[in-house]
């Protein structure tokens, strides 16, 4: 990484005090700020922060609320906190006509990204908005509308900063750069064609002078990383999750080369990043057609739904885990992957590991990609026959979608799903949100080609037998504990901090924002705040810690006073 | 690829509330004019159907060209002409002498099917009936019958829910599943009682999470309680939990049995 971070600062203007983001602070364990999606580039989520810590933690009590108005007429005079502040300004770009708003195409306005915390400044997103807010009282400094053409409005990662510069993924798939300071713009370049129905939610990761963004695509078109210039925009590499032309390494993997082509296997929740091999290690979505089985996707479909490490110097790939050999039930296996130094099997080694959405939890050496566990850590998934030789969940071709039905579990959802999952050294459990769903899943075409994309499918979900925060023991696989949500229904769950204090914060399914025991489960604390939109985070400000999270439109900050 | 609970994963189809249309996510295009299609339809039915299919989906070794990068971002004809009139001899397309006015025609043909990756089904299978009914009669007097009887609650059930595939979700989860209107069936709610210094509340369970429990009494009046771990203590009632306990325990033929079975109680 020595090189990488030279050649960085050479690009950087002077860094000086205020809203710039030192690149060193993505080298350093986490702490003070919450510089990038996971907070480091680990994926831990896990804080050296222990002021507040199970022997206070009773006492954390909110520090401030904001709310913010996505689109283009925001009128937010009250400054997000009704505090009196002055009026913040919109700034408004975009290629679209300006006639479609935020919370259109289904998606709902909530605040779903992590939250950049730099030199006292929070920034965050929904789909085609971007802010920055005071981390001290959370009122608005500026608020940025994107003018979209259209595109899945699901929901919006966050923002990457490289010096004093923003980077946002928008629906219709551009990559925006806006001024930290002011949020005017700097340019947008567009990064997937929105005529063939990509659509982009990704946050950025910064990693040197690499801006590494992906896409999301519903119509067969291939998935791809990409790395672009900060300063320009332009691109630097891409690497396809699939084998492109005759001769690239995986073809056998597919029935045709125009199958592999329209695969799909897009990237759209942030990798993990290790300085010291330069690998951006990612999980890549399923293939398509992804429920109607057609001949072209014969074979296991690499790379869609593995674990792949790309070098982010050259963009080439070092090494791949297939997590879900030839998926049938759009489970992607997008989860965020965590980079863990630990004891495994008496050897001190490098580790990636990672929960997917098929209910599976694995081990890998994240030098040389070499497998080395895997484990069902979902009870009802009953999609696979068995673990094969090379460490992978066997499909069983039965639990197909099948004209009759199959009952499958889990459902579409997934055993888990986007929220954030965590690691505590502490304890050296890995923790994810759980959920123990079934579905019927029926075949609706019968033309043998199979439907585009996610079509030709009836998925009726049939309710759960219980969602739960989970806790995985890394060395053994093997659930360490889990606290179920009381009810009778459930979902995917929230994602996770853990900190240095001993505690663990996760949204529940009621609302509430709680602090647990990462070693057992038990509560500690609570507030009801209303349904948690994204994981909680934490940093430091004039020498107080913060709890962070997100609900709806609404975000929250918590602190010992 | 992807959901929306609550949580909201990737999912752009269950993000849909119902009935609430919504302008298209993706580029549409404007209808073409009836003559032009027609002459299109025409072209391509003599040049192109053989390899692509008359749908455009793909045929005898040609691929589906509705999904074709190139095709998604032709407007009329001027992407689609180069390749046409020069071929792809490395993918084995041979080339055509055709105008580009023709071509245009061509192009607004293949426009004019509906491009989407969350598409419902062209081909629908008549039926989803594939069990049988004996061995599905076999399967109900063995797990069902201690709560149902086909000649109590679930008589005429088959006539009731006329729809086999409403039917089959009914009766694995009654109330949930499925898409369209709910099936006609009375699905009693989730009751719960919560004893305080031995006086038990009981009621229709609100919403119950680590720290609070809200029910609806007969009277029709939410009351919250506030809960600390077993204090106090909390006892749900869920009807429906006999048929949860059976999703992991069924055969895919059981259920097609059992479906193909319960269709006959008319």
């Amino acid at each position: 990484m020595r090189h990488t971070l030279r050649a960085f600062w050479l690009l950087v203007p002077a860094i000086a005090a205020g809203q710039i983001l030192d690149p060193a602070l993505l080298m350093k364990p986490l702490g003070d700020s919450w510089p990038t999606y996971s907070g480091d580039y680990s994926g831990k989520r896990y804080s050296s922060l222990k002021q507040i810590n199970q022997s206070n933690v009773r006492n954390l009590t909110l520090a401030w609320t904001s709310r913010v108005t996505p689109g283009a007429g925001n009128a937010n005079p009250g400054g997000g906190g009704r505090g009196g502040a002055p009026a913040a300004p919109t700034i408004i770009g975009g290629e679209g006509a300006g006639t479609l708003g935020t919370g259109g195409f289904g998606g709902a306005i909530s605040i779903r990204a992590f939250v950049l915390e730099v030199s006292g400044t929070l920034y965050f997103s929904m789909p085609d908005n971007a802010w920055a807010a005071d981390a001290r009282d959370g009122h608005e400094l500026w608020h940025y509308f994107w003018k979209t053409k259209g595109g899945t409005h699901i929901g919006n990662r966050g923002l990457a900063m490289w010096g004093n510069w923003l980077y946002m993924e928008t629906p219709d798939d551009y990559l925006i750069c806006l001024d930290a300071k002011t949020g005017k713009e700097r340019w947008h370049k567009e990064i997937a064609n929105f005529n063939s129905q990509y659509f982009s939610t990704m946050a950025p990761i910064v990693v040197g002078n690499h801006i590494l963004v992906g896409t999301g695509n519903d119509l067969d078109e291939p998935g791809y990383i990409q790395s672009r210039d900060p300063e320009t925009g332009d691109a630097q590499w891409t690497w396809y999750t699939l084998p492109m032309k005759k001769g690239d390494p995986g073809l056998e993997t597919w029935g045709t080369l125009e199958a592999a082509r329209h695969g799909a296997g897009n990237v759209w929740i942030p990798g993990s990043y290790d300085p010291d091999t330069h690998l951006y290690i990612v999980g890549t979505g399923n293939p398509t057609p992804a429920y109607t089985n057609n001949a072209g996707r014969e074979g296991d479909n690499l790379y869609t739904c593995s674990l792949v490490a790309v070098n982010v110097d050259t963009g080439k790939l070092a090494w791949y885990f297939q997590t879900s050999p030839h998926d049938t039930h759009d489970w992607d296996s997008t989860e965020t992957p965590i980079l863990v130094d630990g004891e495994f099997k008496g050897r001190q080694r490098k580790l990636v590991l990672q929960a997917t959405r098929n209910g599976y939890f694995f081990v890998l050496d994240r030098v040389t990609g070499e497998h080395l566990l895997t484990t069902k850590f979902s009870d009802a998934a009953n999609w696979a026959k068995r673990i094969d030789e090379k460490g992978r969940p066997e499909r069983d071709p039965g639990k197909d979608s099948t004209v009759p039905g199959t009952l499958v579990s889990p459902n579409n959802g997934g055993a888990t799903n986007w929220p954030p999952p965590a690691y505590s050294p502490d304890t050296g459990l890995f923790y994810v949100p759980t959920n123990e769903s079934y579905a019927m899943y029926y075949l609706t075409e019968t033309d043998p080609r199979g439907a585009m994309g996610l079509g030709g499918k009836e998925e009726d979900q049939l309710g759960t037998l219980g969602s739960y925060l989970t806790a995985i023991d890394y060395k053994t696989g093997k659930v360490a504990w889990k606290h179920r949500y009381p009810g009778i229904g459930g979902n995917i769950g929230n994602g996770i901090l853990t900190t240095a204090g001993n505690l663990l914060f996760a949204g529940d399914l009621g609302g509430n924002l709680v602090a647990y025991d990462p070693a057992n489960g038990k509560i500690l604390w609570h507030s009801h705040i209303g349904q948690v939109s994204n994981a909680p985070e934490t940093y430091v400000l004039d020498g107080h810690q913060y709890i962070l999270v997100a609900a709806g439109d609404m975000l929250y900050s918590f602190t010992l006073y | 690829m992807f959901l929306a609970a609550i949580a909201a994963a990737q999912n752009p189809a269950a993000g849909r509330g119902p009935g609430t249309p919504r302008p298209s996510a993706y580029p549409t295009r404007p209808p073409a004019d009836p003559g032009v299609l027609e002459r299109g339809k025409a072209t391509y039915g003599v040049n192109c159907n053989f390899c692509h299919g008359s749908d455009a989906r793909g045929g005898e070794g040609g691929p589906s060209l509705l999904r074709s990068e190139l095709v998604l971002s032709d407007q009329n004809g001027e992407l689609i002409a180069p390749v046409v009139q020069n071929g792809r001899p490395d993918l084995g397309m041979p080339k055509f002498n055709l105008t580009n006015a023709q071509i245009a025609e061509v192009a607004a043909y293949i426009h004019n099917f509906k491009v989407s990756g969350n598409e419902g089904a062209r081909m629908i299978p008549p039926s989803i009936l594939a069990g049988d009914a004996k061995a599905g009669e076999a399967y109900f007097n063995a797990k069902c019958a201690a709560c149902h009887s086909v000649s109590g609650d679930l008589k005429g059930i088959g006539s009731r829910i006329p729809d086999a595939k409403m039917l089959q979700n009914t009766f694995l989860m009654p109330g949930g599943g499925g898409r369209g209107p709910a099936a006609p069936v009375k699905v009693p709610p989730a009751t719960v009682s919560v004893t305080v210094a031995g006086k038990k509340t009981e009621g229709t369970l609100v919403k119950i999470d680590d720290f609070v429990v809200t029910l609806t009494d007969a009277e029709g009046t939410q009351r919250t309680f506030r809960r600390d771990g077993d204090n106090p203590k909390v006892e749900i009632h869920d009807p429906l939990l006999p048929h949860r306990n059976l999703l992991p325990t069924y055969a895919d033929k059981d259920i097609h049995n059992l479906t193909a079975y319960l269709v006959t109680v008319k």
